[in-house]
């Protein structure tokens, strides 16, 4: 476990950077310290592994003052990610991963090896080991910079914004593969964002500072956006919250109804009879929703319905759980049918074939019954 | 060319001197402004000191330091070292600012992570640092070899000078010899081609990762 003990870090110019910090960390969880620029997350986050001495107070790893130990010692037993990985642009791909292992004294062929591994770990193609940093993208750099702080096995992780600078499709698929990453692993983790919706989907406890780097609250995700202590946090975590909050209640109680389907080529015709209400989804051969037809567009079909004709889907409902992130969440579903141009959103499978349709107010009945069940927290 | 052909074994081995006497200073002076413009990079109080030192430095001509030399070093007036010294002085002023630069110019991403890899400073200066900063080394190398290699001619003024002394023979023989200050002159530069050459070489070798192109591979 690593503890903040009335951490305070003063600058000699008197600025407070993290004011008398009381802080568990569990074991084996994900922890996120959250707050606005000038909050002390990242300050916080160093005095981990002593990038940065606390003034007063300690900061405890398995009830061990960090201090107890040289700095370069402790460093090479806790992981490291940064904004923009920080990968050694004169070195290989593998050799960036094998760094630690190296400065740990392993034999480099070994090491190596155990970093190709790595690489297949954090889902880079092992074509890219023998590439520089400078020929890859910004997500795969920030995959290696994962990769490498792994490298030597460290039971804690620090990550310091480490998605904050890839395009939000990119960040999704990082922070998709961190969870799945940390079933796996079970690893200690510290992450720093200043974006809440990052916090909440990746955080088991997230920790939100307010400028000034006093802690404001404390809490499980849902407890946060459920039952924020007062304004500032309130208004932190943001307008939306009461939308949000539906990602932790999962949507097992929203009926899935049958939605007519339609395979892609049905002449138009034949498509007209099928239609619920208006709409239908086309699907591929392997059942896979393509988008929507309505009686509108096919009165336009002459012939068989082509990809051309269809009106673009909303986000899918997963039911199946086995999924990161919002899956299988009333979020997720009632996302699906407030996005669907037909009013319907559109279930499917984890394989991605369609099981069938939600509906909105079916979303908003299940949240009902949730509450009454006690199942919301408040 | 007769002339040439005449003494090519005096050109050969005045060629070896001259070489040795630019290019020792080029090692010496390298191996001193790496700590040099390394805590030029640390400190601003250390840069404060030693860019504007080493830039008035180059500016004092060739030959007042070969003269000033024996009076600082107490050697002989004759004594090569005069020479070697004086051009270890012109490559540490070159050098001193553009490793100060470099070093200050690897991206702090990087100098964070490798100390939150777990390196030590003096770990850190020689497996990250050091090898960002050696395309601008090199430069800054090849500069300073051509440039040693014209200045030791000026060395034969004191009469310590490799190649420089079939310039001043050639110069003083009556009528003069053209023939030998060319060949002087010519073997001067191409000796200089041949080490600046060598010393682009080495900067690619070492290198492999600046000529890398850059952007992305696929998918992320």
């Amino acid at each position: 476990m690593i503890e903040f003990q009335s951490v305070t870090k003063r600058y000699p110019d008197g600025t407070v950077a993290v004011d008398a910090l009381d802080l568990a960390i569990d074991d084996g969880k994900i922890t996120v310290l959250v707050g606005p620029s000038g909050c002390g997350k990242t300050t916080s986050l160093r005095m981990v592994n002593r990038m940065v001495e606390p003034s007063e107070g300690a900061v405890l790893i398995d009830g061990e003052d960090v201090r107890a130990q040289s700095s370069s010692g402790l460093r090479r037993g806790i992981g490291y990610v940064i904004q923009n990985a920080g990968l050694f642009p004169h070195r290989t791909v593998l050799d960036n991963v094998a760094t630690v292992p190296v400065l740990n004294g392993a034999n480099k062929t070994e090491a190596r090896t155990r970093a190709a591994e790595l690489l297949e770990v954090v889902g880079l193609d092992p074509a890219f080991a023998k590439r520089y940093p400078a020929q890859l993208s910004g997500g795969q750099q920030q995959r290696v910079g994962v990769a490498r702080a792994l490298a030597a096995d460290p039971p804690v992780l620090l990550m310091d914004e480490p998605f904050s600078a890839v395009d939000p499709v990119v960040r999704d698929e990082l922070q998709a593969e961190l969870l799945r990453l940390q079933a796996e692993l079970g690893k200690t983790i510290v992450f720093v964002t200043h974006d809440i919706d990052e916090a909440i989907k990746l955080g088991d406890k997230v920790a939100v500072l307010r400028v000034g780097g006093r802690l404001a609250q404390y809490d499980t995700p849902s407890a946060l956006l459920a039952g924020p202590v007062d304004d500032f946090v309130a208004s932190f975590v943001g307008r939306d919250r009461g939308y949000r909050a539906l990602t932790f209640l999962p949507a097992t109680g929203v009926p899935v109804d049958p939605v007519a389907s339609i395979a892609l080529g049905t002449p138009a015709a034949t498509a007209r009879d099928r239609l619920t209400d208006g709409w239908a989804v086309v699907v591929d051969e392997q059942n896979r929703p393509l988008g929507w037809v309505s009686d509108t567009i096919l009165s336009t079909v002459e012939a068989e319905i082509q990809a051309g004709h269809l009106a673009s889907g909303g986000s899918l409902h997963v039911v199946d759980a086995e999924h990161a992130g919002n899956a299988g969440s009333l979020r997720n579903a009632l996302d699906a049918a407030l996005s669907s141009p037909s009013g319907v959103g559109i279930a499917v499978d984890a394989s991605g074939a369609v099981v069938g349709g939600v509906k909105a107010d079916a979303v908003v009945a299940a949240l009902a019954q949730a509450r009454s069940a006690g199942e919301v927290p408040t | 060319m007769s002339w040439v052909w005449a003494n090519i074994d005096r050109l050969f081995e005045t060629s070896l001197t001259h070489l040795w006497l630019a290019l020792v200073p080029v090692v010496v002076g390298t191996l001193v402004s790496l700590p040099l413009g390394w805590a030029a990079a640390r400190s601003k109080a250390a840069k404060a000191v030693l860019v504007p030192v080493s830039s008035l430095l180059y500016t004092i001509p060739s030959i007042a330091l070969f003269v000033i030399m024996p009076v600082v070093l107490g050697t002989k007036i004759l004594d090569p070292f005069n020479v070697q010294a004086a051009l270890t002085v012109y490559t540490i002023a070159l050098l001193v600012r553009s490793i100060a630069d470099a070093l200050a110019a690897v991206p702090e991403s990087v100098t964070t992570a490798a100390t939150a890899m777990g390196y030590r400073p003096l770990g850190r200066f020689f497996a990250v640092e050091l090898p960002l900063a050696i395309p601008v080394l090199v430069a800054g190398v090849r500069v300073a070899s051509v440039s040693n290699m014209s200045l030791v001619a000026v060395g034969q003024l004191i009469g310590v000078g490799g190649l420089g002394f079939f310039l001043l023979d050639g110069a003083q023989t009556s009528p003069p010899n053209y023939a030998e200050i060319i060949a002087g002159i010519l073997a001067i530069v191409l000796l200089a081609l041949v080490v600046d050459g060598l010393l682009a070489l080495l900067g690619r070798l070492l290198t492999p990762w600046s000529r890398v192109g850059s952007g992305a591979g696929g998918k992320a």
